[in-house]
């Protein structure tokens, strides 16, 4: 390619990629300047913290934080064991009526929770659990997409391996644990970042079942927040909105090579 | 555990499968099937119990212009959205593959709108168009335009939700397209480049070619995500103004849960089942094609 046309294409990949930056940077100048400032760009603006502070002690943030992170790491437990046991299932029993099950199973692929929300929320009216952290949870624990994930990586496992086990006297569930959970390492921890970020980041579903600040997770926290009627100023929101997204932007700075390796391995089929 | 070993190997992956399998007809299955049952029940109101109506719900809902202007909300708001997230990941990817100097910046730029949440994504856009200051406005104001309320008209509002649905989803497909253009083998380079070939031609008649799977791929996941995502709309819009933004899934949240129209909001379900379904019937007989193929 000739010189001019490859300067041509590089400048046009700088323009898309900072205009790609700059939403987030936008906020981030709004949410690290005193509200004069947030939209008016001198390099000698004074940087401060203050914003972060206001909204910190606006809302009960700490309570969110504590809501998301068990409410994700609750997912993530209910979801790694289960969809285990029945990825397990699949890769290697053949039992009756296997091909229609798993069929069943790949109809949430398509129909997720997500779409589900009038009866689901009968249901979770109903079995009085409204307002908890377990309603929010339950849709998504058994999780196609991880049973369908494990069930490739285990049918990879050499039956040998297997057969050895069985061998040396080795149950099924000790099979599992002690062969194909450990060969399955980097596919858990593939799941793991786009499960974590999924649930991290979900919105419509805990808005409609939560309505008290001991159950809301960070992202309906905020929303709450930010549509208050008493009129917060913009710089206080914005820090809000990177505090609530800081653990999972700060995660994917210091491991950037994982997340993206994870995001492509869990979109390969 | 010498006690499986009894058991066939029936009963053992059945109890292997139990847990999973509960929750998902809980959640998934029952759901659906009740769904279309309570689409022809009237909704339970305190002076009446629900009833059945039969297609009543769906007579209300072709007779609903809401209805019909949601559903060409949710289409516009598919074609703008799916194309041009598709056609930039793919520019991003190749730019990022390339030897292009910055690429680990350029790659962060793309993807980090990704792990953001929408809803603090759409806090983000929010006040990037709010009318007066923000940064938009700033920006057009410079070349001396007059001031536009960017979310609060009719023409401007679902555009401005394309363009931020675009942002946060392109960084995302691209990584699919990283991995397969690292999969194509460098030597099919050489050759093209020993022929004579220019770039566009290769990539034209070789690399997007090869790209089809994952572009199958990526397009079923921004169908789903076009009728699934519905955040943004919640915080930026509401709807509005006017149901000029009110997608399908939105329009079900409004109904069932602010309207409290429960046998309404599940004949709209329905259509968004579907929809949904048709699509993962057409993937199901193209996926079978494409085995053949190989």
């Amino acid at each position: 390619m000739s010189k001019p046309a490859r300067v041509l294409e590089t400048a046009a990949a700088w323009l898309l990629g900072l205009l790609w930056a700059l939403p987030l940077a936008y906020a981030v100048w709004t949410a690290f300047h005193p509200a004069q400032f947030s939209t008016h760009f001198v390099l000698r603006a004074p940087l401060t913290l203050e914003n972060f502070t206001k909204a910190w002690d606006a809302a009960p943030f700490a309570r969110y934080f504590v809501n998301t992170t068990l409410l994700v790491t609750m997912i993530l437990a209910a979801q790694l064991v289960l969809c285990t046991l029945a990825a397990y299932a699949f890769a290697r029993f053949s039992f009756r009526g296997r091909e229609i099950a798993f069929l069943l199973v790949l109809v949430q692929l398509m129909i997720m929770p997500d779409v589900l929300i009038v009866e689901n929320y009968r249901t979770m009216s109903r079995l009085g659990i409204l307002d908890t952290l377990s309603a929010i949870g339950l849709p998504y624990m058994a999780s196609a997409f991880g049973i369908f994930l494990l069930r490739q990586t285990f049918k990879t496992v050499p039956r040998e391996l297997d057969e050895a086990a069985r061998v040396e006297g080795a149950g099924m569930l000790e099979i599992l644990w002690k062969v194909y959970v450990p060969l399955a390492k980097p596919v858990y921890v593939a799941y793991a970042l786009v499960s974590i970020s999924y649930h991290w980041n979900n919105f419509l579903w805990p808005l409609i079942v939560t309505n008290s600040v001991s159950s809301r997770p960070l992202t309906v926290g905020l929303q709450v927040f930010s549509s208050g009627d008493q009129g917060v100023d913009w710089s206080i929101i914005t820090a809000a909105t990177l505090m609530t997204s800081a653990p999972l932007l700060v995660g994917f700075v210091l491991f950037q090579r994982q997340f993206v390796q994870s995001f492509m391995r869990a979109g390969i089929r | 555990m010498t006690r499986g070993r009894i058991l066939s190997p029936h009963v053992q992956g059945w109890l292997l499968l139990l847990p999973a399998a509960v929750l998902l007809v809980t959640f998934t299955h029952y759901p659906t099937a009740a769904t279309l049952y309570h689409s022809f029940f009237s909704t339970a109101k305190p002076s009446r119990p629900s009833v059945w109506v039969g297609i009543d719900n769906y007579r209300a809902m072709v007779e609903d212009p809401v209805f019909w202007q949601v559903l060409q909300n949710n289409l516009w708001f598919a074609l703008g959205t799916i194309p041009a997230s598709i056609a930039l990941a793919i520019l991003m990817a190749v730019w990022v593959n390339g030897k292009i100097p910055g690429r680990g910046l350029l790659r962060l730029s793309f993807f980090t709108p990704t792990v953001l949440p929408m809803i603090a994504v759409a806090n983000i856009w929010l006040f990037f168009y709010t009318p007066g200051y923000g940064l938009l406005e700033q920006i057009t104001g410079l070349f001396g335009l007059p001031s536009h309320n960017w979310l609060g008209s009719r023409s401007t509002a679902l555009p401005c939700l394309i363009v931020v649905t675009v942002w946060k989803e392109a960084g995302f497909f691209m990584i699919f397209y990283l991995a397969a253009l690292q999969s194509i083998s460098p030597h099919l380079h050489e050759a093209a480049a020993l022929m004579g070939a220019g770039r566009w031609y290769f990539f034209r008649r070789v690399t997007f070619p090869l790209l089809m799977p994952t572009t199958l791929f990526v397009l079923i996941n921004a169908v789903i995500n076009s009728f699934r995502l519905v955040d943004h709309i919640v915080v930026m819009t509401k709807g509005g103004p006017d149901n000029a933004t009110s997608l399908l899934l939105y329009y079900i949240y409004d109904v069932g849960f602010k309207f409290w129209d429960a046998g309404y909001a599940a004949a709209l379900t329905l259509v968004l089942l579907a929809i949904l379904g048709a699509f993962a019937v057409g993937q199901f007989l193209f996926l079978d094609r494409r085995v053949h193929y190989q």
